[in-house]
């Protein structure tokens, strides 16, 4: 090599102290850079959730069964889903609250769908680690505000499993949801 | 790189000088750990925990690889592969609480190879770059520790699951993202699975990679040892072999008797009963607690309990959590006193072990369930591990005034041995 680099002609080209070699490395390193991101993008993009884990994405839950104050807990996207159906009192308890002063604040009108505003549907993973709740099956704890209760970290979810105590930073999330019927509702 | 007066190789047997001058593995391995390689006189038994975790990745790789040759990585059968192992695979109970158990002694271990770090100094110059490997080889630990955790598939291992990539969802916009990608879905499942497994797999030869570094770091200025004064002449050094081939063959005989006992007799001792219920993604445990080794990370990230400054709480104890490891990449440079060992430290010794109580208090709080007092003990036990770090020890380190060091290796050694 160093043979070359001395060798007049190899600086015959030579401007400004760039060589024509200083191209050919340039261009030689951005292609194999170009490569190396053209291979690096589907080794990253497999790890994705995969075709047939986002097909299961919708389901659909008949409520005719479930009386005021009751809960259900069924499973969409592998994930626990809460469909609770509030009694007057939980309304009136969940109205009752000061927006404006919750961590996350959203009221219970925008957390239901007009005039169906017993249903509470959430998903029952806790917003902090995600943990399930408990208070969807009768007899488990509901925590200080009659909602939801997570053991994990004590998270304690009112009754429009808005955030009230503990680590979570958010209410519990609302899925994408329309009733189809009036006791049928599509989830996802 | 190695002292001037250390022994040269020089094979007599022709076959080894053949060897020597084809493929000199044993000139390596004489120049590394044999009679060419000089090391102070005074190690005293923590300087045995480097090769014992040496041990230790050996008894996890091997054990590991045999239990991969039963074990299937599917979220239907997983659980019921590992009990096939536990009941049907010949000795198969042995090895399965032979690899469990072994990362219980690989953490301790370890543990008490970084406990030797810290109390005689060894992060300090010249030896910064053994340090920040070794912190490496820490974290890539905990990354294979938490995975192989998931692998058989039980309560605890998929709440573990959840939790951890938990972690991710509190960053801000692309967190949540990040955790599908992660896990391949929405909840950890079959795809969440696999992929641990296969990195479970993949990693420990990484961590092995990365010991030859380490060592190779270490062998530049050599071992430090107990004065933390540096070697001087010959006289202060003897070769590794056959001196501390035979220390070190000590303690690995009685590393395999402890772990023996803990295997053959208390298998189960640090294991989570609730991790031999299956993984039921409708349903969390009670008490979602971590391995043994994990705990005073889960009490730090619990500590946050309110928002502040417009960071929610969840972002404060993942971001403390990850610091209260990350701190220790920079444990070199906040500690700016000149002596390394404690021992000549008045003033730091005190601080030293209360940071050691500090981090056993923060154990007991991260294993306890989310409740007063636990709570509140966290947190203040969390504050004073980083205070120890960023306040206290740059200051100690420059108002203190330690006590004399020897002259040398040889005059504190010999010291000793007058005043016994």
């Amino acid at each position: 090599m160093a043979v070359v680099e001395t060798d007049p002609s190899a600086n015959a080209g030579m401007e400004d102290g760039v060589r024509r070699r200083d191209f050919i490395n340039i261009a030689a390193v951005s292609f194999a850079g170009v490569g190396v991101v053209a291979v690096a993008l589907p080794l990253v993009n497999q790890m994705n959730p995969s075709a047939d884990v986002l097909a299961l994405a919708s389901i659909e839950v008949d409520l005719s069964a479930i009386q005021p104050g009751q809960a259900i807990k069924t499973s969409w996207r592998k994930q626990p889903i809460f469909i609770r159906n509030l009694t007057p009192a939980e309304i009136e308890d969940a109205k009752k609250v000061d927006v404006g002063g919750l961590r996350d604040p959203e009221s219970l009108e925008a957390r239901t769908k007009p005039g169906k505003e017993n249903w509470l549907i959430t998903l029952g993973v806790c917003t902090h680690l995600g943990c399930v709740p408990l208070g969807a099956a009768a007899g488990e704890l509901r925590g200080d505000f009659g909602g939801y209760f997570c053991p994990c970290h004590g998270s304690h979810y009112d009754t429009a499993a808005r955030i009230r105590k503990g680590p979570a930073p958010k209410n519990l999330v609302v899925p994408e949801y329309a009733f189809t019927s009036d006791t049928v509702v599509q989830i996802g | 790189m190695s002292f001037p007066w250390a022994k040269h190789y020089e094979p007599t047997h022709p076959f080894m000088q053949w060897m020597d001058q084809k493929l000199p593995l044993p000139r390596l391995v004489y120049n590394a750990i044999g009679a060419g390689y000089p090391v102070p006189r005074n190690l005293n038994y923590f300087w045995n925990f480097g090769v014992l975790a040496g041990a230790a990745l050996v008894i996890q790789i091997v054990t590991g690889i045999v239990l991969a040759m039963h074990y299937a990585a599917n979220g239907a059968v997983a659980f019921d592969s590992v009990e096939h192992i536990m009941r049907d695979v010949n000795s198969g109970w042995f090895l399965r609480y032979a690899h469990a158990n072994g990362a219980t002694m690989f953490f301790i271990v370890v543990y008490l190879h970084i406990f030797r770090g810290l109390y005689f100094g060894s992060y300090k110059a010249p030896r910064e770059m053994v340090w920040l490997l070794g912190v490496v080889i820490f974290l890539l630990m905990m990354a294979t520790a938490f995975m192989g955790y998931v692998l058989p598939w039980g309560q605890m291992s998929f709440w573990g699951a959840q939790v951890i990539t938990g972690f991710f969802s509190a960053i801000p916009v692309v967190g949540e993202p990040i955790r599908q990608w992660l896990l391949g879905g929405f909840a950890p499942d079959n795809a969440a699975l696999n992929r641990f497994f296969s990195l479970h797999y993949l990693l420990p030869f990484v961590i092995a990679a990365v010991i030859i570094l380490h060592i190779w770091a270490l062998h530049i200025p050599g071992s430090s040892n107990p004065t933390g004064v540096e070697v001087k002449d010959e006289q202060d050094t003897v070769p590794f072999h056959p001196y501390y081939t035979a220390k070190d063959g000590f303690g690995l005989a009685i590393f395999l008797i402890v772990f023996a006992v803990l295997l053959f007799f208390a298998p189960n001792m640090l294991a989570e009963p609730v991790n031999y219920v299956p993984a039921n993604p409708l349903s969390t445990p009670a008490h979602i607690v971590p391995e043994w080794y994990f705990w005073p990370f889960y009490a730090i990230l619990r500590a946050f309990t309110v928002d502040f400054l417009w960071v929610p709480a969840k972002l404060w104890g993942v971001i403390a959590m990850f610091s209260s490891i990350l701190l220790l990449f920079i444990l070199p440079w906040l500690d700016n006193s000149p002596v390394r060992s404690t021992t000549y430290r008045p003033l730091y010794k005190w601080f030293f072990w209360l940071l050691m109580f500090d981090i056993v208090i923060l154990g007991i709080c991260g294993m306890k369930p989310a409740a007063e007092p636990w709570v509140r003990m966290g947190q203040i036990a969390s504050a004073y591990y980083f205070a120890h770090f960023l306040i206290i020890l740059p200051i100690v380190s420059r108002i203190e005034r330690p006590l004399p060091l020897p002259n040398s290796i040889t005059e504190a050694v010999l010291a000793k041995h007058k005043a016994a």
